[in-house]
């Protein structure tokens, strides 16, 4: 095995194309498990932490450039007022000694389907900026998933940041886990609200063999929503969006759950991320609530109260 | 491979380690600090918890090579009459207590100690949440910060208590 420390960006991705099958290592949340508990072993790793514009996040009008590097605990702390939805799925990565080490950029090398990042990606239309020594491009996030574990990017590509929009309306995440600390997603749900173009985006995490949108559910909600009159969540909208999102769904049964128990799961996390999601558009009586409402929901809207839906 | 980090205050080096190699793995068994421990190997437990240039990580979790150029301070580099280095002192562990710091006595005093496993990486953890509380941390806040550290033996009301004395006694109320 080799330990491949590149100084520079560039540096890293001539070693990327020279040693293709060299494993990225950037927080090791994952690569270190796979490891320690030798169910793989890579060829070569390929240290990312030495390369400081990767932990940068810059902002570039409506969109925030999150460098590859950038921990959670970092994303929760410096980000959490424009990009809510990921933020909130941050909050919930395994413990402060993860949040201090994982990134986003490293959920999605791994892509596992049950990664807490995909669901508010998603829902908000986020793109991974994927460079190698032929040049850069942009992989919308609904293309980047391609299977379990699987991702769109080629051998000799390093993602180099994630590019998320601003939040343009309310955003929420929950997941469905035994403790509260250190869970795997059972199953996920993320919804984000695009008030100014009168549309909703979703994330499914955890309950298909890749994370993925639950488009029927976002083209149901969007034209049912009375995004004018603001009127209350008529219930049976909200229970119909929850079936939807649970229809988009492919569980299996697996340790963490049975197939039917994430379906049903589902439905309910959906229904009631509507319900938080609307009661905040409602409440937001500001002109402009449309276009620049991103402000940092919380950590603890995670219970079970249907504020309004019910 | 050779891995230079400072640990603890001096500067060191570890040879012939193998590039899949953790943090932890160099810590104990090639530079003989056993205070952080090795359980999960998975990042489940927090009983690794060190710091990595002031932050607090799973050392389990952290590749050998990472290390390199970094600073690392143990459970072991809390404590001025412990040891902050095998060869620098007598022997593993300061039996009088005396150069403890706040954090580890208070574990001590409240009886936040069973089999004492989880022990070090709690005691990293707390004091890294106490260097930043100011005053007592409220319980909510003290849970979520020990959220990551696994104790079998105890329960955590014991080392719930030890949180607060040791928060008292680094910040007295005026």
């Amino acid at each position: 095995m080799d330990f491949l420390r590149p100084r520079t960006w560039a540096e890293a991705l001539d070693l990327k194309a020279a040693r293709p099958e060299a494993t990225p290592i950037q927080g090791g949340t994952d690569v270190m498990v796979e490891i320690n508990l030798d169910k793989g072993r890579p060829a070569a790793l390929l240290d990312l932490t030495p390369i400081p514009e990767l932990r940068e996040w810059s902002r570039e009008g409506d969109v925030i450039r999150l460098g590859a590097g950038v921990t959670y605990a970092r994303l929760i702390g410096e980000l959490g007022a424009c990009l809510p939805g990921l933020a909130q799925a941050s909050r919930t990565v395994g413990s402060p000694q993860i949040r201090n080490r994982g990134t986003v950029a490293g959920n999605l090398g791994a892509a596992s389907p049950a990664g807490d990042s995909h669901p508010p990606l998603l829902a908000c239309d986020a793109v991974v900026e994927a460079e190698s020594v032929r040049g850069a491009r942009l992989i919308p996030i609904g293309e980047f998933y391609t299977g379990v574990k699987r991702n769109a990017l080629a051998p000799d590509e390093l993602i180099r940041a994630v590019r998320v929009p601003v939040a343009r309306g309310p955003q929420y995440f929950s997941k469905i886990g035994t403790r509260n600390a250190m869970v795997i997603a059972v199953c996920s749900f993320s919804i984000a609200l695009h008030a100014a173009e009168r549309r909703v985006g979703t994330g499914v995490g955890s309950a298909a063999p890749t994370p993925r949108r639950a488009v029927a559910a976002e083209e149901f909600a969007a034209a049912r929503l009375d995004w004018q009159g603001r009127s209350p969540l008529d219930p049976g909208v909200a229970r119909r969006f929850g079936e939807l999102v649970a229809g988009a769904a492919a569980p299996i049964d697996d340790v963490r759950g049975r197939a039917a128990y994430r379906t049903h799961a589902l439905a309910v996390l959906a229904r009631r991320a509507l319900g938080w999601a609307w009661a905040d558009f409602r409440a937001d009586t500001r002109a402009d609530s449309g276009r620049d409402s991103g402000r940092d929901s919380g950590g603890g809207s995670g219970a079970g109260d249907d504020r309004g839906s019910a | 491979m050779r891995v230079n980090l400072t640990v603890n205050g001096r500067a060191t080096a570890a040879d012939d380690v193998w590039e899949g190699e953790s943090l932890l793995y160099v810590l104990r068994e090639r530079l003989g600090l056993p205070g952080a421990k090795n359980a999960c190997e998975q990042g489940e437990c927090g009983s690794c918890t060190v710091y990595l240039d002031g932050t607090p990580v799973c050392a389990c979790l952290v590749a050998a090579g990472q290390a390199e150029g970094r600073e690392v301070v143990t459970v072991e580099g809390l404590s001025r009459g412990g040891t902050p280095f095998p060869d620098a002192g007598p022997a593993h562990g300061d039996v009088s207590g005396e150069g403890l710091h706040e954090v580890q006595r208070a574990f001590l005093d409240a009886g936040a100690v069973q089999c004492g496993f989880c022990t070090p990486g709690l005691v990293v953890q707390a004091h890294a949440l106490l260097a930043e509380a100011d005053g007592v941390p409220p319980d909510a806040d003290i849970r979520e910060a020990l959220a990551g550290n696994l104790c079998r033996c105890t329960g955590y009301e014991k080392i719930l208590d030890a949180v607060r004395l040791a928060a008292t006694r680094l910040r007295p109320p005026p």
